[in-house]
């Protein structure tokens, strides 16, 4: 019942691409900046970037400075000073846990453009050119989609002796590309039937300049909603895999490894070394998955 | 449908053959890259090198294309396909089948899967249907809430907060008092205990389902609001049909579909998720087994079990990609 | 038409609608000055905005328009199957034999869709459902209302599917919409519409979907069964010529409004709105199927920012000073038409 309406509209004024491109985030800006959530998202978003890179800002000591951590404070219980109490190296647990934000938030960046460059990439080369092009890319993505995320990152990281911040990256951005690519391409291909891009064919424009200017800023969207929940569920692989023992090693301050070492203590009544690095985790995963969430709800046309 | 079922078996090996590769190619490149897990084991105090060829030849890391970064070792895949044929997926450092120990295990893991699998369709279509019917109301905002939070709750932070909160705080009493039922106690144990082979899993089971089911509501919810705008729910109104028939027909079994597609990719999501609650909740399934391997650095066990599950959950998609047909005559006909 | 439900048991099935008080003196079905709101970003959008008609048994009455006039939100204010909310009905009436279908409560109201009234959509493919057969679906009103097990109701569909000239009916009610041609899907369409013997169908651009061909043979089988079961038809379409072949009369919409009805033939013969005069004037030859109302130069009005005085003001050769703030109520002419234009008299003359 809206559908005709819709599509009229749509219609009208997709001649002029460009009218309706701006006018596709103007509205976009509308929705977003009415909605509470948005700003809770975006603030928290903002906090944890702060904490990532420069950690100084929230905990003026770091607990890899000689003579931060005191053994004679391991597992210490919250106290008015240290309202967070003190890790299982006797680190202010506060401290460890800024300190180590950057270390889950970075490598999800990193994770976030490589997978999204690569996804769009060749979802376009997929979606716009079809043909052969198409069915090698879908096919080798369907392989990689055989592979269940942890359980290849697993092994792969397992083999590896040392792990890093680059090393993980390069697992995870394997691991990760397909579901980009596969929603890239699902997107070019709805692009690719709209009218303005026959127009813009019959005007001779080259393919390369119909991708630039015209068939990727048309498809993006979903894909900036999809990375913004995906930099969320990357920071949740880590600090999963890490848990395993397999993502950061010791004695990187990393929050999956504060967890691992709280989780046995915690039952014996050391609660904070658990309930306060799962809090940071559950936040961080959150703040992202939430901003996605009201992108995608403010990207919706249907929900106008 | 016996058509699609053949050329559904027909793609089938392709793929599974291409995701074997991948592993194969992976894993040698990174042996060729790293060294072989052999060494690493031993790490710097080495034994005599006669003891370590002697390994190398029984895990196959002898072949002198793994010295050769790049080589795909096609000829070692072939080998290697053969023996995954005759059920050898490789022993272990102490020449134990890794087979045989996957099978020992499999049936608790099996079992937590179902465990999860029904609790998260159940009480995620569910949720799901409510909020979508009630879309913008209380409840709707309640199930959307709830289901953000859950999925920004990892696997192990979850497993972790439940072990310690209900598992112990509320668990060890109702186990230790003389009023609460037996089942109750047992269904919020803080392990598996092997007198209860369902019960003492339920924890868990909820626990590594409690992400899926977030993403069935929310996947139930938007497909029900979609379905409900479109043009044959119009039609089922203009037939005259009452509202359970509308819903409870003519849209919910179009909304599920995507729902059963996400399930068939959500198998693999359990059984990775199946080694962290395994490995929190001290659960011998298959998942404990490559968590202790982790601990162990014991290469063959880990790429032996993963393997198999990547198989395992190959032939699970089949299965669902099959059960989507059955529900979508779309598919079936093309 | 044989009938396994009348014959049967299943008629003596008590339905809400026993109970409701149908005048068969009544008009078949009179809407009087229909009102439908949305409630949209931009504000209050007057979709409809006062139409008025009646509709006698073994009539066919043609809605005309250009799009986005309010011809599907009219049909479906009339079935009750519009969006409640973002739509808002406010005002106006709905008659079935006398009997004001707004009034009624949904629980009654949806036995009068179906039983009494049926409706036939544009798109085939998209109103039915894709994942039941043609034949589950044929049934289904079978089932719901006249509670006919699955045995009759199958039965029956193969009976429709026969009745709109679908060849091995018998072996096609399992197949699926997606097996189907898209002018067998229209059939199919409108036999679901015939499965409870309405006496009202509304057909919503029953054949624009379809290639030129195949829309002539579907709008002759529901032209035929129109007069075979003498229904009473509503027919919204685009396509002036079919308009001219089949309806009886011509309701002309325009931004939410009727602004003229009229029998057919003095319609085509002589306008008295300056609006349809402009459409007929768009077509080349009157007989000439398959041609758009799409000429007029101008654009209609935002339903949302309706300025005041006759909506048709900006784009009206005959326009003069008043017609931009007094609206034009519908006015009587001569022969038992009416045009809602101050100058009709003017019009008509030309
Ligand atoms: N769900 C909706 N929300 C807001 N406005 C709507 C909605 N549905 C319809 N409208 C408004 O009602 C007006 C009439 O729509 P309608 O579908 O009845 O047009 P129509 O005459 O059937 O056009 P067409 O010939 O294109 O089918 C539209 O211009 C639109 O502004
Ligand atoms: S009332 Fe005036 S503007 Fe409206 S149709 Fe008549 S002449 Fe034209
Ligand atoms: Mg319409």
């Amino acid at each position: 019942m809206t559908e005709t309406m819709s599509a009229k509209s749509a219609g009208a004024s997709e001649i002029a691409d460009e009218g309706v491109n701006r006018s596709l985030w103007g509205d976009v800006r509308y929705e977003l900046a009415r909605k509470p959530l948005f700003w809770v998202s975006l603030m928290l978003v903002l906090v944890i970037l702060t904490m990532a890179f420069f950690p100084q800002l929230w905990a003026s000591e770091s607990p890899n400075a000689r003579g931060a951590c005191d053994l004679a404070n391991a597992r210490g219980k919250p106290t008015w000073d240290h309202p967070f109490g003190y890790t299982t190296a006797g680190c202010d647990m506060w401290s460890s846990l800024v300190w180590g934000t950057g270390k889950s938030v970075i490598l999800a960046i990193l994770v976030t453009a490589g997978t999204t460059i690569l996804g769009v990439l060749l979802g376009t080369a997929a979606g716009y050119y079809g043909g052969g092009t198409d069915t090698i890319i879908s096919r080798i993505t369907d392989i990689f989609f055989g592979l269940p995320f942890i359980l290849g990152a697993l092994v792969f990281l397992a083999l590896f002796p040392e792990r890093n911040v680059y090393t993980l990256t390069l697992v995870f951005v394997v691991f990760g590309w397909t579901s980009l690519t596969r929603v890239m391409r699902g997107s070019v291909i709805a692009t690719k039937q709209k009218d303005f891009i026959d127009a813009a064919r019959a005007l001779g424009a080259s393919d390369l300049f119909i991708i630039r200017k015209h068939v990727i800023a048309n498809s993006i969207a979903p894909v900036i909603v999809l990375a913004t929940i995906a930099l969320g569920t990357y920071i949740s692989a880590e600090a999963t895999l890490t848990f395993l023992g397999v993502g950061y090693q010791r004695p990187a301050a990393s929050w999956g490894l504060l967890v691992a070492d709280g989780q046995t203590l915690a039952l014996a009544g050391f609660w904070h070394l658990l309930v306060y690095p799962c809090a940071f985790i559950v936040t961080t995963v959150l703040a992202f998955i939430l901003l996605g969430d009201v992108l995608r709800d403010a990207l919706d046309p249907r929900n106008r | 449908m016996g058509r699609y079922v053949a050329r559904r078996l027909i793609q089938f090996i392709p793929v599974i053959l291409g995701t074997l590769f991948l592993l194969h190619m992976l894993s040698t490149l990174t042996i060729q890259i790293v060294g072989d897990p052999v060494r690493a084991l031993f790490g710097p105090n080495a034994p005599p090198q006669a003891i370590i060829e002697e390994l190398q030849a029984r895990y196959n890391l002898d072949d002198p294309c793994l010295e050769q970064t790049g080589n795909p070792c096609v000829g070692l895949f072939v080998d290697r396909i053969g023996q995954y044929a005759s059920g050898d997926f490789g022993v272990n450092f102490r020449g134990r089948s890794v087979m045989e120990m996957f099978l020992e295990r499999f049936p608790v893991t099996a079992r937590l899967t179902v465990i999860a699998l029904a609790f998260e369709i159940v009480v995620g279509i569910t949720a799901g249907v409510l909020a979508g019917l009630k879309k913008d109301k209380l409840i709707d905002n309640l199930v959307r809430f709830t289901t953000v939070v859950l999925i920004a709750f990892p696997v192990f932070v979850f497993g972790s907060l439940a072990l310690l909160l209900v598992g112990l705080k509320i668990g060890l009493p109702l186990r230790n008092s003389d009023w609460a039922p037996e089942w109750l106690g047992q269904m919020l144990n803080v392990g598996y205990d092997p007198d209860y082979p369902w019960l003492s899993l339920v924890l868990p089971g909820i626990v590594l389902g409690a992400f899926s089911l977030a993403a069935i509501a929310r996947l139930t919810r938007t497909s029900l609001i979609e379905n409900l705008r479109s043009d044959y729910v119009r039609t089922a109104r203009a037939k005259g049909l009452g509202a359970r028939d509308i819903v409870g027909v003519h849209t919910l079994r179009n909304s599920l579909i995507p729902v059963i597609t996400y399930i068939g990719i959500d198998i693999g999501f359990l059984l990775g998720g199946s080694l962290v609650t395994e490995g929190i909740f001290n659960i011998p399934g298959v998942g404990q087994l490559v968590f202790l391997a982790i601990q162990a650095n014991d290469a063959p066990v880990i790429i032996g079990v993963v393997t198999i599950l990547t198989v395992v959950f190959l032939v699970s998609n089949l299965v669902v990609d099959i059960l989507y047909a059955a529900l979508d005559p779309r598919i079936r006909y093309d | 038409m044989t009938d396994i439900l009348s014959n049967g048991h299943h008629r003596a099935i008590r339905t809400p609608l026993d109970a409701l008080a149908f005048d068969e003196d009544a008009p078949l079905l009179e809407v009087r000055d229909l009102q439908v709101e949305f409630h949209t970003r931009d504000g209050l959008a007057h979709a409809v905005n006062g139409v008025s008609f009646v509709l006698e048994a073994g009539e066919t009455l043609g809605i005309l328009g250009e799009s986005g006039c309010g011809k599907s939100v009219t049909a479906q204010a009339i079935m009750g199957i519009l969006d409640t909310p973002p739509a808002k009905i406010a005002g106006g009436e709905v008659r079935y034999r006398g009997v004001d279908l707004l009034s009624l409560d949904e629980s009654v109201r949806r036995h009068v869709r179906a039983n009494r009234i049926a409706m036939i959509f544009q798109d085939a493919l998209s109103a039915l459902n894709p994942v039941f057969t043609v034949g589950w679906q044929l049934g289904e009103p079978a089932r719901k209302h006249s509670g006919a097990s699955r045995a009759d109701a199958r039965r029956r569909a193969v009976e429709l599917l026969d009745m709109v000239g679908i060849p091995a009916a018998k072996e096609r009610v399992s197949d699926y919409p997606h097996q189907f041609s898209g002018g067998m899907r229209q059939r199919v369409m409108i036999a679901m519409a015939l499965a409870l013997e309405p006496d009202v169908i509304i057909a919503d651009e029953p054949t624009t979907a379809l290639d030129v061909t195949v829309q002539a043979q579907v709008m002759d089988l529901l032209a035929g069964l129109q007069k075979e079961l003498q229904l009473g038809l509503v027919l919204i379409t685009h396509d002036m010529g079919v308009v001219a072949d089949v309806a009886d009369k011509i309701c002309v919409m325009y931004a939410g409004g009727a602004v003229e009805q009229a029998n057919v033939y003095d319609i085509y013969e002589k306008p008295a709105h300056p609006y349809t005069k402009a459409l007929l004037e768009s077509i080349p030859r009157i007989d000439q199927k398959g041609q758009d109302l799409t000429v007029i130069k101008g654009l209609p009005p935002v339903l949302t920012d309706r300025p005041p005085g006759c909506s048709f003001n900006p784009r009206c050769q005959y326009a003069r000073g008043n017609c931009a703030h007094d609206e034009p109520p519908l006015y009587d002419v001569p022969g038992g038409r009416k045009s809602a234009c101050h100058y009709w008299e003017e019009v008509l003359g030309s």
